[in-house]
């Protein structure tokens, strides 16, 4: 939808605002048509102010706009916000669009008949759509009513999705669900007068009577069943009525975003949702399976795109700022502790990372503190992926056809309906976003996180976000795809190069030989195992790669298969990581120690002189 | 980020505090504008709805659903006591009765003939608000709630657990750099709120709670002593509804951190005061932070300034600030200058950066992110 202010046509847009109102920070971006082409120009960055004492995004939106001013010396802000359409003297922007995350994201409440079919699309679509997933609700989930109607009592949810049943089928188990939520009442977070929007998207012969049960007291949106067969999972409907009554209702509550409604034209869009456009342009225009996650303040959200299926989940409670202890909780100190290379008690980090989660918006000033962070990030990525592929499945209740041999196998069946499919051999892409990734002070830390934290298998491209903008080109995209197509491929997107990892494990020894060749050139060598080796190769070179891994390792091609095969550089360049698959990490101190010292200097993650503080044993402790 | 600085926590000598008290649902308002309550004077009260019972009346009676209403003793909306029949079946011209009694008194809210469930709805709960602080009513929001103001003395905390308590403070720290230990707690401390130093250990704090100590203001506590102290791991910080006896406020942070001087100062020379106090903790959306408020007599308030209570507009050079991460955590300065440019910070990362002139005449270079102005 294009503004109704705005007279230009988007073609002719010279300057765009995109800014994203996240949980601490909000991000300006700048976007300049330059000699035919849209580029990005400026960035600003202000804390978000949806919080006592200010209360009002609009004053956090306007400080980040005015760093862009200042860096710029243009001029897009006035007394009621920012200037558009642009003045004939030149001041303001063609186009302003937002995303919003701040005040705790949309989050939303889900309830499915069955656990596993129904409930389970239910929440693949409310994550789809950008939200936060408080809890699912089903008739099996092994609560009893009594305390399924006490949690909805004190859930207080910005949102519900009731699913339930095939279209034709009985109505009577996703009535009774709409008659529990019914009779637990639920209130919403943003307080009295606030009417709860519900939507249903169940079967929709159960229509009038869940219009009976539900209709009188809440905002009721009825939608097509998002499982009309049980075969075929169709979540666009509910996704764009949880988009409209995030905008009617939730929105227009939080503190600021009436004003901040009236600056522009195109719905705010929850970042998430964003950010989740932007992989799947990424996956659809190169045809290939990605997997991305924006790691936030206060979550982690995952994006797989495979074999053309999109799924997105959000880790409500893993994130680096806010959420930063409940990694702690989730991932437990000794995880954490087995990515720092240097002595400290644990009792010092747990002090540390309350601090952090005490006063969110501080950054780390020393290595160490970096390095604690860049610990806590692994584990948070970790955490977020497995509960990525919970939801990464096939549609549970679905026949299958097995093979002959597995088809008697009682335990392959029930494997096939509970396992993710996605296999890490055929991810073709892996891509970082979110303020601790993009602002990482080397690109080798993101691509070492990343890598840590998914454990890519076989070839791997990986990428990340330049500085932090993929949820303001999502947002774009949705009426300027050009302009977002252009500045994701040339100012967004950070190829860091490609991961070759063999999958699997073995003693010691040469796990992987190669020979790359490219630009009449070639380089021959071996990788123990153990080991990370990088290569340097640009972003515009790409490679041809001979690769023989050892006999218990597979790089693609099978266990001790020789591969013959492309690969693209990047600012890291191809980074042959054969620490096995899982990673083997040692567990006795001083090997893990010298381990992690080594992968790091391997892909030259920190400053030199670090390693060596480390080593001396001056990996301080102090408070 | 030329606008990234945090606001710092109050710790005001005097200022105007109005505080609003809303019930969860709507419901009555129990004072008039302009009247002056005590701390623990009710001010509104409503019923929330009690609990409901799920029953399917239609599976118990061995009928289809559709028929539930017909065999429906009680109607929706209608009373019934406990074991009171509220559906009834009759089988062989009378002879056989089924019934499905009232699990618990309650009120029929649903009898569904789609489903054959029935709600029944058990009474309501009432629930009060008091007053918190004693002062003037001076806002009535109808059915929902009331606003009290006072002129008082406020300290926020930064982290606290467990929630509103009213009571005397002591003052248990000779300096602001000791721990509060076990031996320092006695039954003088029954029903007071204490004033530590920079740390409290585990021992005082269960030996606080056996002595009926009310709440506790200290610097720093042990982030494993938390833990043992609540039973549970904090994940998020959302905390208010901690049962454990006392109410704990933090004013500093995590690790032994000395109480800052204004803080100290500030709570000493209220000693033998009452105050009301709430460690309820909410970092994000919404955030809000412990508190210790002590009422003031309008005597005591007339003559006094209240303290700017606006948004501060910046750091400026010869703010004083406290630096809120390492390598500085926790040390008191003032702004020597603000670098305009971007500089490169140990970790390479370019950001915007403070000079602070530390307490001790050091000037070190910090992060703007890291530090919060001492607005007292």
């Amino acid at each position: 939808m294009l503004s109704q202010r705005q007279t230009k046509k988007p073609e002719e847009f010279g300057l765009i605002l995109a800014t994203d109102v996240g949980s601490t920070t909000t991000k300006a971006r700048l976007f300049m048509k330059k000699g035919g082409e849209y580029r990005f120009v400026s960035s600003g960055e202000a804390p978000t102010t949806v919080e006592a004492p200010y209360e009002d995004v609009t004053r956090g939106v306007r400080n980040a706009v005015r760093e862009v001013e200042e860096l710029t010396g243009l001029h897009l802000l006035r007394e009621e916000g920012i200037i558009w359409p642009r003045t004939d003297k030149g001041d303001g922007v063609d186009l302003y669009v937002t995303t919003s995350s701040a005040g705790g994201g949309l989050q939303m409440m889900v309830a499915g008949v069955v656990k596993s079919m129904t409930a389970e699309s239910a929440e693949r679509a409310a994550l789809g759509a950008g939200a936060i997933v408080m809890d699912v609700i089903s008739v099996d989930d092994g609560r009893s009513q009594h305390e399924k109607i006490e949690r909805i009592r004190t859930l207080r949810p910005d949102m519900i999705l009731i699913a339930g049943g095939t279209d034709g089928g009985t109505i009577t188990h996703v009535v009774e669900t709409a008659e529990l939520v019914a009779a637990a009442e639920p209130r919403a977070r943003l307080g009295i007068g606030y009417e709860l929007p519900i939507v249903y998207a169940g079967n929709k012969d159960a229509r009038t009577a869940i219009s009976k049960t539900l209709g009188q007291k809440y905002a009721l949106k009825i939608v097509d069943n998002i499982r009309p067969v049980l075969e075929l999972e169709n979540p666009e409907p509910a996704r764009n009525a949880i988009h409209e009554l995030f905008m009617e209702h939730v929105m227009s509550h939080a503190p600021g975003y009436d004003r901040l409604m009236k600056w522009t034209d195109v719905p705010i869009m929850p970042t998430p949702a964003g950010e989740g456009l932007m992989f799947r342009t990424l996956a659809e225009l190169r045809k290939v399976n990605v997997i991305g996650v924006g790691l936030g303040g206060a979550t982690t959200n995952v994006y797989s795109i495979y074999d053309g299926k999109f799924v997105r989940t959000v880790s409500a409670n893993l994130g680096m700022s806010y959420s930063v202890c409940n990694v702690l909780k989730e991932a437990t100190i000794g995880n954490i502790m087995r990515w720092i290379p240097f002595d400290v008690r644990p009792a010092l980090i747990r002090n540390r990372l309350r601090n952090k989660m005490i006063r969110p918006t501080t950054i780390p000033q020393t290595i160490e503190e970096l390095i604690v962070e860049h610990a806590v990030a692994r584990e948070a990525l970790r955490l977020g992926f497995t509960h990525h592929k919970l939801l990464a499945r096939g549609l549970v209740g679905v026949q299958r056809v097995l093979d002959i041999t597995r088809i008697f196998d009682q335990q392959a069946r029930a494997q096939a309906q509970v396992e993710t499919y996605l296999d890490m051999l055929r991810i073709d892409m892996l891509a970082g976003t979110g303020g601790l990734l993009s602002h990482a002070p080397r690109r080798a830390q993101s691509a070492l996180l990343l890598m840590d934290g998914f454990q890519p298998e076989g070839l791997t491209k990986l990428a990340q976000d330049s500085v932090f903008m993929m949820p303001h080109l999502g947002v774009l995209s949705t009426v300027h795809p050009q302009a977002a197509l252009e500045i994701f491929e040339k100012d967004c997107l950070v190829r860091l190069g490609t991961c070759i990892a063999p999958k699997g494990v073995m003693e010691n020894g040469n796990a992987l030989s190669f020979r790359i060749e490219y630009q009449q050139s070639a380089v021959e060598g071996g990788v123990p195992f153990g080991s990370i080796k990088a290569v340097p190769l640009d972003a515009q070179t790409t490679a041809k790669l001979v690769l023989s891994p050892a006999k218990n390792l597979d790089i693609g091609a099978g266990h001790g298969h020789r591969l013959e095969t492309t690969a693209e550089g990047g600012v890291v360049g191809l980074i042959f990581d054969c620490r096995g698959r899982p990673i083997q990490i040692p567990e006795d101190q001083p090997s893990r120690r010298e381990k992690l010292l080594e992968w790091f200097q391997a892909m030259n993650a920190y400053p030199e002189a670090v390693y060596e503080h480390i080593k001396s044993g001056e990996g301080k402790e102090a408070n | 980020m030329a606008y990234a600085y945090t606001p710092s926590l109050k710790a005001k000598r005097f200022t105007i505090v109005n505080k609003t008290r809303r019930l969860p649902l709507p419901g009555e308002v129990l004072v008039k504008q302009g009247d002056t309550v005590a701390h623990d004077q009710i001010v509104a009260k409503t019923q929330i709805p009690g609990e409901v019972r799920l029953m399917n009346v239609a599976n118990m009676l061995g009928v289809e659903p559709e028929e539930t209403s017909e065999y429906m003793q009680k109607k929706p909306n209608e009373f019934a006591e406990k074991g009171e029949a509220i559906a009834q079946r009759n089988s062989f011209f009378g002879l056989f009765k089924s019934y499905v009694r009232a699990p618990t008194s309650g009120t029929i809210e649903l009898v569904s003939n789609v489903t054959g469930q029935v709600a029944l709805r058990e009474p309501n709960v009432a629930v009060e608000i008091t007053a918190y602080i004693p002062g003037k009513v001076v806002q009535i929001i109808p059915r929902e709630g009331v606003t009290i103001r006072t002129p008082a003395a406020l300290v926020q905390g930064i982290f606290g657990v467990s929630g509103e308590a009213h009571a005397e403070l002591k003052v248990v720290a000779d300096s602001r750099d000791e721990t509060l230990t076990a031996e320092k707690i006695d039954s003088s401390c029954k029903d007071r709120v204490l004033v530590g130093g920079a740390l409290v250990t585990l021992e005082a704090l269960t030996k606080a709670v056996q002595m009926g100590v009310r709440g506790i203001v200290v610097g720093g506590i042990e982030e494993e002593d938390l833990i043992k102290f609540l039973g549970h791991e904090i994940g998020v910080a959302i905390t208010g509804h901690e049962d454990v006896g006392t109410t704990l406020i933090i004013t500093e942070g995590f690790g032994k951190m000395r109480m800052s001087t204004g803080t100290f100062n500030l709570l000493k020379s209220f000693a033998g005061r009452k105050a009301s106090i709430n460690g309820a903790t909410q970092i994000r959306a919404g955030v809000m932070r412990p508190e210790i408020i002590i009422a003031l007599t309008d005597d005591e308030a007339r003559g006094l300034n209240e303290e700017a209570d606006e948004i501060s507009g910046g750091m400026t050079p010869g703010t004083q600030i406290r630096v809120i991460r390492d390598p500085y955590f926790g040390a008191i300065g003032r702004v020597a200058s603000l670098p305009v440019e971007l500089e490169t910070v140990q970790t390479e990362s370019q950001v915007r950066v403070v000079e602070v002139e530390l307490e001790d005449k050091r000037n070190v270079i910090v992060p703007r992110a890291n530090v919060e102005i001492i607005e007292a």
